[in-house]
């Protein structure tokens, strides 16, 4: 069966901190206020290029991450727009105060860069591997929160937080990944992006598991089934109206995401669903328990997080129609 | 500038605007709030450039204050209020649901004055030296306060804080600590034991000043000392002080640290200090 599927074709494998740092570049490169700030991690996060075009907008802060928020929060104030990086953990769970009343309750135009989030940071295992970001970034009010998917939409989408004022959680990571979006297409805060329309099943991810929905789809198009692919890059403020306009259409949803079961983006879409749209759902997660060492191939096969088990996860939402 | 003895009736009459507004909440935390009234009173009208007409919080072009201690909002906003941020009348509202003047200092509900939230402790000297290295980012020569507690110091955070300062030379950032000895549970020495602050500060590159932080005189005087060093180094003040000081039944005890004074310990308050602006 034909479902008329757009071809989203893989330019080359590359880190979304790559994008990230790219994005960084442009962002002070357009705006003299762009101020980056890294504790200790300058080379991850991919600043380099940004801190030696512009040292004296570049802040080494040292191990100390609950200081570079609050730094980052005073710089805010002073009308800069800075970019605290770290690891996605070290710059969530470790400072989960320091957001909520320096960035969040503040209301500071803080950019929150976090890369090397979920288990595909890979060897250095589960004190490195945050799966509880997304949960505890969206309960913050004010908080932005965006997971682009390539490295193209990662360049631009740290290019709209810098334009974007008020508080914003950036997540990337570590490994390199198919980069497939538009390089020229600006990204839009709060936008869901529906890069595939289908008639039989919904397909709903985030971060780098958006390409592998692109896969299932393929797959599941070879077996009769059309699927919609919907990119939900901005997890806060989400675009409830695309989710639900498209699970009235499919009525059957799949979900995944880079994330543990609680408080990701597959309970929040089934909450805008239970409200608004009753639909059989299917999860694809990393569940509930913490990651483990291994290459970043390895652990989403692991842990089913890959094109195979939204596959299967999608005939079975289908079924329950 | 005012001059010591206005400095004088202004911090008399905070103290009684403090014991009212936490009286009047029925809780609050005055022991602290009393502590640091004459640094405040000196502060904000004896030595601070910064004015309630042009005030914003980007603090641009002026001095600027993070209180890191958030819980001692009582004489924050007494002082503000009394400097002209917002009427005094509004002090009667500390705490009562709807207020701009929350339990500890809000961005969210508007108080003109307030530059940041505080209230989850020590994380006022971080923001404080962000402000800083903005102005320095900016070629602004105009100084950031900060005003800490002993037992907040306890925060692994103000230690972090303290290295970057030091690192950043940012000479521009004058930090005090309101030294009372006291915390919720006791006094600082028996909860912590947080040894000698003056050998830690400047072990951490710190300039260290020391003053009596009840003589209004010597306050303004450190302050102007501090503001002269600029020597490429923060300055942290250490302010001696008692806290409940100016109420003899508050002072020197961790127990009034978060506890409100009924009405019959409120007036009997008001006979230890000088009506001198009239009361809110």
């Amino acid at each position: 069966m034909d479902c008329n599927m757009k071809k989203y074709i893989d330019t080359g494998k590359k880190d979304t901190r790559s994008g990230f740092g790219a994005g960084l570049y442009e962002a002070g490169k357009a705006d003299s206020r762009v101020v980056a700030l890294t504790a200790d991690l300058k080379g991850s996060l991919k600043m380099d290029a940004f801190a030696k075009e512009f040292p004296e907008r570049f802040v080494q802060c040292g191990i100390a991450e609950a200081n570079m928020v609050g730094v980052a929060a005073g710089l805010a104030i002073n009308g800069k727009i800075p970019f605290a990086g770290s690891f996605a953990e070290f710059i969530t769970g470790r400072v989960y105060d320091q957001i909520r009343q320096e960035v969040a309750y503040g209301n500071t135009n803080v950019k929150l860069a976090s890369s090397h989030a979920g288990i595909t940071l890979g060897e250095d295992g589960a004190t490195h591997q945050t799966m509880e970001d997304i949960a505890l970034m969206r309960a913050l009010p004010n908080l932005v929160v965006i997971n682009p998917c390539d490295f193209n939409q990662t360049k631009a989408a740290t290019i709209a937080a810098a334009k974007y004022e008020g508080p914003v959680y950036l997540r990337f990571g570590r490994p390199s990944v198919p980069n497939f979006t538009d390089p020229d297409e600006e990204f839009v805060i709060g936008k869901a992006y529906v890069l595939n329309e289908g008639k039989d099943v919904t397909l709903i991810a985030c971060g780098h598991l958006v390409w592998e929905a692109l896969q299932a789809a393929e797959a599941l198009e070879a077996e009769g089934i059309c699927a919609e692919v919907i990119n939900i890059a901005t997890i806060k403020p989400l675009d409830e109206e695309a989710i639900v306009a498209s699970a009235l259409k499919t009525k059957a949803v799949v979900v995944a995401e880079e994330h543990n079961s609680g408080g990701g983006l597959g309970e929040l879409v089934a909450g805008v669903l239970a409200r608004r749209a009753p639909t059989p759902m299917e999860m694809i997660n990393g569940g509930d328990r913490f990651g483990q060492t291994g290459t970043p191939a390895e652990l989403m096969a692991a842990y089913g997080l890959d094109a195979a088990h939204i596959v299967e996860a999608a005939k079975k939402a289908v079924a329950r129609k | 500038m005012a001059k010591t003895a206005e400095l004088q009736k202004i911090s008399s009459q905070v103290r009684r605007d403090i014991i009212r507004m936490v009286t009047m909440a029925g809780n609050g935390h005055p022991g602290g709030s009393l502590s640091s009234t004459d640094i405040l009173t000196a502060l904000y009208f004896g030595v601070m450039k910064q004015d309630p007409a042009t005030w914003t919080r980007s603090g641009k072009g002026q001095d600027m204050f993070i209180l890191s201690a958030g819980h001692l909002a009582p004489v924050y906003y007494a002082v503000l209020g009394r400097a002209g941020y917002f009427p005094v009348s509004e002090m009667a509202t500390l705490r009562k649901f709807g207020t701009r003047l929350q339990g500890h200092p809000s961005i969210e509900h508007g108080l003109p004055g307030i530059t940041q939230p505080s209230g989850s402790l020590g994380q006022g000297l971080s923001a404080a030296a962000g402000l800083a290295l903005g102005k320095k980012m900016d070629g602004e020569d105009n100084y950031v306060y900060t005003l800490c507690g002993d037992g907040e110091t306890e925060e692994g955070q103000i230690w972090e804080a303290a290295m970057f300062a030091a690192h950043h030379g940012l000479d521009n950032l004058i930090a005090m600590t309101d030294w009372n000895h006291q915390q919720i549970d006791g006094t600082v020495e028996d909860v912590a034991g947080e040894g000698d602050l003056v050998e830690k500060w400047k072990a951490f590159g710190w300039n260290v000043l020391e003053c009596d932080g009840h003589d209004i005189a010597a306050i303004v005087a450190i302050l102007e000392k501090a503001k002269g060093l600029r020597n490429g180094k923060p300055v942290m003040i250490l302010f001696h002080t008692e806290m409940g000081h100016g109420v003899d039944f508050m002072a020197g005890t961790h127990k009034w640290h978060g506890k409100a004074p009924s009405v019959e310990q409120c007036e009997e308050a008001m006979k230890q200090l000088e009506e001198t602006l009239g009361d809110f």
